[in-house]
């Protein structure tokens, strides 16, 4: 299988002396959806923006499917896409030409680039807004241009910095099934994301980088495997005034007709149903506390914010 | 590679393409002003007080202030096509657009320049067509008027540039048209001939870079010039190249662009 990305030993410190990133390893294959998560500040942006050439790498080696950013770096450009977490458009041109100019960048003829611009504002549901300026698109329609835009060229290798920042719920889902049916024709993503849910529906693989560096890099599987204890929510019948005693599964009580339940994957849930059978607790529904990647994204911070504190 | 001249072609097309849009999107603010602007010098300048000032040059008032009022508008007009589109994209962050596409740093000064040279000539258009209005103008050298107003659309498109990379707020950008070269262009010599001015001043006036451009520019229209011409455009061709290699630096290392 090809490498899409590849990068070794990248380091960026800016003039402010603040060191963005200190020898961060990745390779993304080619085909690939994958998440690169991590607090604010941990270093995603920086790593995007060096991709992007919008940042000056201090020293390492980047490469998209072969093309070395320092010595081919028009090749490199060529096969990749990027998303900005901003907007950054002109305000004052229409959402086609927008596209039609972007294509012409990078030496795409204006047929074509027209064709292509109808194209992908088909699919992303902005046609009918073609003509409309920029700045009077909304939040979402933005966010779908920005993502027409970065593959009117049709890279090879997509990144996308926080997408669905700010867009509801409907929007979000649809384009997931947009990235999707890309990430199926063999584009490669790269994600990064706040919402943690997004992540672990869309990407096969994942790494996290914290404070400069990449803290865990493996599947999603292997990654969600690592979670030992879940906690779930249920939403009980009878009004409770205190916790009932469980076996084996430590329990809060979350106002009168809620339990907090913290569940050991080598116990298993069904023992808890149980013993809440046998006390006459009937359970209503049953929720996540936190989405489960959420919570091993929190524990491996937090474990490494501890390492760096030392 | 045959490819990527290709690409680098349509790219700077693209961006050519792109400039003019702008500048005739917004026509009122561009094309507009320098023509209300002369207008009111040809009536207030070239008919009221000139007609009692009587000529110069060997020619009537009107006809010697012609080719400068032309090139002042392009002076302005070019450098401030450049600076204001350039910074804008810097401030809108859509300059992004060009720095992560595989266009050439030469393709995307040339791209600018040649914006702010189309608008620089399309003012001069104007301004000529309104100057007929008022004066017969003849054309002693169209080599020499092409060559001498194209170079000078060069330059200050490339000064526009080098001031928009500099550029953070929008008070930026005017200070330099403002404060350097409205004054130089009205000390050179687009009113008067440096004949009239004391020895010393007319010393002081060589070194004003402006008063080059304009005579040069007056030789091609009227044939009359106050320094040499093939000092003046020697000194132009060094400055552009002068400017295009500090243009080429700039967006090599992506100074107030790149982090």
């Amino acid at each position: 299988m090809n490498t899409a990305l590849s990068i070794r030993q990248l380091t960026k410190t800016y003039g402010n002396g603040f060191q963005a990133l200190k020898g961060l390893d990745l390779d993304v294959n080619e085909g690939d959806f994958f998440a690169l998560l991590g607090p604010n500040g941990a270093g995603k942006s920086t790593t995007i923006g060096i991709l992007s050439t919008l940042v000056n790498k201090s020293s390492g080696q980047v490469s998209v499917f072969g093309n070395d950013l320092d010595r081919d770096p028009a090749g490199l450009k060529r096969c990749l896409g990027v998303v900005p977490q901003e907007f950054n458009f002109n305000q004052f041109e229409k959402a086609f030409d927008i596209l039609v100019t972007q294509a012409g960048y990078y030496g795409i003829p204006a047929r074509l680039a027209k064709e292509r611009a109808e194209e992908y504002l088909t699919q992303l549901g902005l046609w009918d807004k073609r003509d409309t300026p920029s700045r009077m698109l909304s939040g979402g329609m933005k966010r779908r241009l920005m993502i027409a835009r970065a593959l009117i060229h049709k890279p090879r290798l997509l990144i996308l910095d926080e997408p669905t920042a700010g867009v509801d719920i409907e929007l979000r889902r649809s384009m997931w099934s947009f990235l999707t049916g890309l990430n199926q024709q063999g584009v490669s993503i790269i994600l990064t994301t706040h919402y943690l849910e997004e992540a672990e529906q869309l990407c096969r693989n994942i790494a996290i980088i914290d404070h400069g560096t990449i803290v865990e890099n493996t599947s999603m599987r292997e990654l969600l495997q690592k979670l030992h204890v879940e906690t779930f929510v249920l939403d009980v019948k009878q009004s409770l005034s205190v916790a009932p005693a469980l076996q084996g599964y430590p329990v809060k009580l979350m106002g009168s007709h809620a339990l907090e339940v913290q569940v050991d994957k080598s116990v298993g849930i069904n023992g808890l149903f149980v013993q809440l059978n046998a006390q006459g607790i009937e359970v209503v529904s049953m929720r996540n506390k936190a989405n489960r990647l959420e919570e091993l994204f929190v524990s491996l911070v937090e474990k490494n914010l501890a390492k760096v504190a030392k | 590679m045959k490819t990527e001249v290709k690409a680098n072609l349509i790219a700077l097309q693209t961006i050519v393409y792109r400039e003019v849009r702008r500048f005739t999107r917004i026509w009122p603010q561009t094309l507009l002003p320098p023509a209300i602007t002369m207008a009111l010098y040809f009536v207030i300048f070239g008919n009221l007080i000139g007609s009692r000032i009587g000529g110069m040059g060997g020619f009537s008032y009107m006809e010697y202030i012609v080719p400068g009022l032309i090139m002042m508008s392009v002076i302005t007009n070019s450098y401030s096509n450049v600076v204001s589109s350039f910074f804008s994209s810097k401030f809108q962050r859509s300059v992004e657009e060009l720095l992560v596409s595989p266009v050439s740093p030469h393709v995307i000064l040339i791209g600018y320049a040649c914006g702010g040279i189309l608008r620089g000539l399309a003012v001069a258009a104007i301004v000529t067509v309104l100057s007929l209005f008022f004066t017969h103008v003849q054309v002693h050298h169209l080599g020499i008027t092409l060559l001498v107003i194209i170079l000078t659309a060069a330059i200050f498109s490339l000064g526009g540039f080098i001031n928009a990379v500099y550029a953070r707020n929008f008070d930026d950008i005017s200070i330099v048209p403002t404060f350097i070269l409205t004054p130089l262009t009205y000390l050179g010599g687009v009113f008067y001939s440096i004949d009239l001015l004391p020895p010393f001043w007319q010393g002081m006036s060589m070194a004003n870079p402006i008063l080059h451009m304009v005579n040069a520019f007056r030789y091609g229209i009227l044939g009359v010039s106050d320094i040499r011409i093939g000092v003046a455009i020697s000194l132009m061709l060094i400055a552009a190249v002068v400017l295009y290699t500090c243009c080429i630096r700039l967006l090599t290392t992506g100074r107030g662009m790149r982090h």
